[in-house]
């Protein structure tokens, strides 16, 4: 049972801060590291994997710095979002040489046993050039598992992976949970996320933006205000009508035409809108959410 | 040392069309001075393929190989899956460098051998002496290469501006230069063993022991770097 701690760790490059101040503790289970893309998720994974230095604050694991601490790689593995250059060796190549650089008495065995766990054996003896890139993904998750270890740290590992593959790796990293490793994986789609991890851990722009089970985070994220554009043949009519709607926030006119409107409980507008559209004798033409994207969904979170 | 590590950069080495070109260099060279011990047989001829082959083959082949063993993974940051290991990181980079020394022997050092018996079986002590004082460079090359590879993604280039224009052009043009050319102490390991190859005059003892510092500093130099290795995103 390992435990990776950040004590209000940061990183910058010159006067770019990529994380900034993150104090989290990594548990056994699987946690999901959960940001957009430039949130500093693979600069937290490179502090934890002992891949670059903390600017302030401490990166540990079991209350030994990683930083410089060869040691630590027999406790940890690693799957790096970096591709695989290794495209001259088998699948079987690669995998075994990790089993050797770790030292491992039976290399073969242990090769094997990875390749079986990820579903790797029958492609093994072909060369990795050859491979898709959820092969690719699975022979260096084979290599990360190859020396058994307690703590396993996956940069965005469903990237590229065809719905298959992905719904395997998916099992085998909850597998892994269950079985009391640390394992910690970064991903960019919350539905991913809360698929395969209990803990969420989310960054934005380098800050720790929110963290606890998913059932807390999906909640902070599902009741925020969206907003949205009603495209109809009475725009007033509606605003009207909209306004003594308790799930509804707040409403405006568009210039161009159409209806803005916050909502605080979209399951409640959804039911309510066409309700309240027939009930005064307004037709709906259109309805478009404004900023359903990820980012807004972070921002939101990040400014509390 | 490490097995696995001489094994995979062996491979990284022969697997690349790099390989290709570290075999040609030496090629060339032979079939230079083939040529010329057909066309001629005095002194210049002679001198002026050895020179190219110590000068120029020579530093190329250490700086491809080199570059070879470490350059690319360095470069594209999947040395990651070789140092996520509880390997030492020295020895990392002896495994390394024990590879691309081996090619910088038989590729760089060897065919100077070769060179000097092809343009003259008489005097087998005047090419054994080309080939020793290439082997002397090429260590030290190799290493600083190395070391170079470790630090920066443009080696090569920094590498080449070494060669052609510190040894070369200034080492030509300024006395002072051979003090801090490499290519000069192999030179003077070379005119210790056969008068027949001119020294540049920094003693021979100062020629071993610079060679053995720039061999041994830089090889440090590369396990330091390696333990400092940053991986950073995309982002």
């Amino acid at each position: 049972m390992s435990v990776l701690t950040l004590d209000t760790a940061s990183r910058w490059y010159g006067n770019v801060v990529a994380v900034n101040g993150i104090s989290m503790s990594v548990r056994p289970g699987v946690t999901g590291l959960l940001g957009p893309n430039g949130a500093g998720k693979t600069t937290l994974i490179a502090l934890m994997a002992g891949f670059l230095a903390p600017s302030a604050g401490t990166v540990t694991l079991d209350g030994e710095p990683v930083w410089r601490h060869t040691d630590a790689y027999r406790t940890i593995g690693l799957v790096p979002e970096r591709e695989l250059s290794f495209g001259y060796l088998t699948g079987r190549q690669f995998v075994r040489a990790n089993a050797e650089l770790h030292g491992l008495v039976e290399p073969g065995a242990s090769t094997e046993r990875a390749l079986a766990t990820v579903e790797m054996v029958e492609p093994a003896e072909r060369r990795i050039g050859t491979y898709s890139k959820g092969m690719r993904q699975r022979v260096k998750l084979a290599s990360a598992l190859v020396h058994d270890p307690a703590v396993l740290l996956l940069d965005e590992p469903f990237n590229g992976v065809d719905p298959r593959q992905r719904l395997h790796l998916m099992t085998l990293l909850r597998q892994m949970g269950v079985e009391g490793r640390t394992v910690l994986f970064s991903s960019h789609i919350l539905e991913e996320v809360e698929q395969v991890a209990r803990q969420i851990e989310v960054v934005v722009s380098g800050r720790h933006a929110a963290s606890g089970d998913f059932g807390q985070i999906r909640r902070l994220m599902t009741d925020r205000p969206v907003q949205y554009v009603v495209v109809c043949d009475d725009d007033r009519g509606l605003a009207g009508a909209l306004i003594a709607e308790p799930s509804v926030v707040a409403v405006s006119l568009r210039r161009g035409g159409g209806v803005e409107v916050s909502v605080s409980d979209f399951g409640s507008f959804a039911v309510r809108l066409p309700v309240v559209a027939r009930g005064h004798g307004i037709r709906i033409l259109e309805l478009t959410p404004t900023d359903e994207s990820l980012e807004s969904v972070f921002a939101y979170l990040v400014g509390g | 040392m490490n097995t696995t590590i001489l094994r995979l950069s062996a491979q990284a080495l022969l697997g690349r069309r790099r390989g290709v070109v570290l075999v040609l260099i030496p090629a060339v060279l032979v079939v230079l001075a083939v040529v010329v011990s057909i066309l001629t047989d005095d002194e210049i001829g002679y001198e002026s393929v050895a020179n190219l082959g110590f000068t120029l083959a020579l530093p190329l082949v250490a700086l491809l190989a080199a570059t070879a063993v470490l350059g690319p993974e360095v470069d594209d940051g999947s040395i990651v899956y070789l140092l996520s290991k509880p390997v030492s990181r020295h020895v990392i980079a002896r495994s390394k460098y024990a590879v691309a020394w081996a090619a910088t022997m038989v590729l760089g050092a060897l065919p100077l051998l070769v060179v000097g018996l092809v343009l003259d079986a008489s005097e087998p002590r005047q090419a054994l002496a080309w080939g020793l004082g290439a082997a002397v460079a090429g260590t030290a090359y190799t290493a600083l290469f190395l070391g170079l590879a470790a630090v920066t993604r443009h080696a090569v280039v920094i590498g080449l501006l070494f060669v052609l224009i510190w040894e070369g052009v200034l080492g030509t043009a300024f006395a002072g230069v051979r003090w801090a050319a490499i290519g000069g102490w192999g030179r003077e390991v070379a005119g210790e063993i056969s008068p027949l190859v001119p020294v540049v005059g920094t003693g021979l003892t100062y020629a071993v022991v610079a060679a053995a510092f720039v061999s041994v500093g830089s090889l440090w130099f590369t396990g330091d770097r390696l333990r400092s290795f940053t991986l950073r995103g995309d982002e």
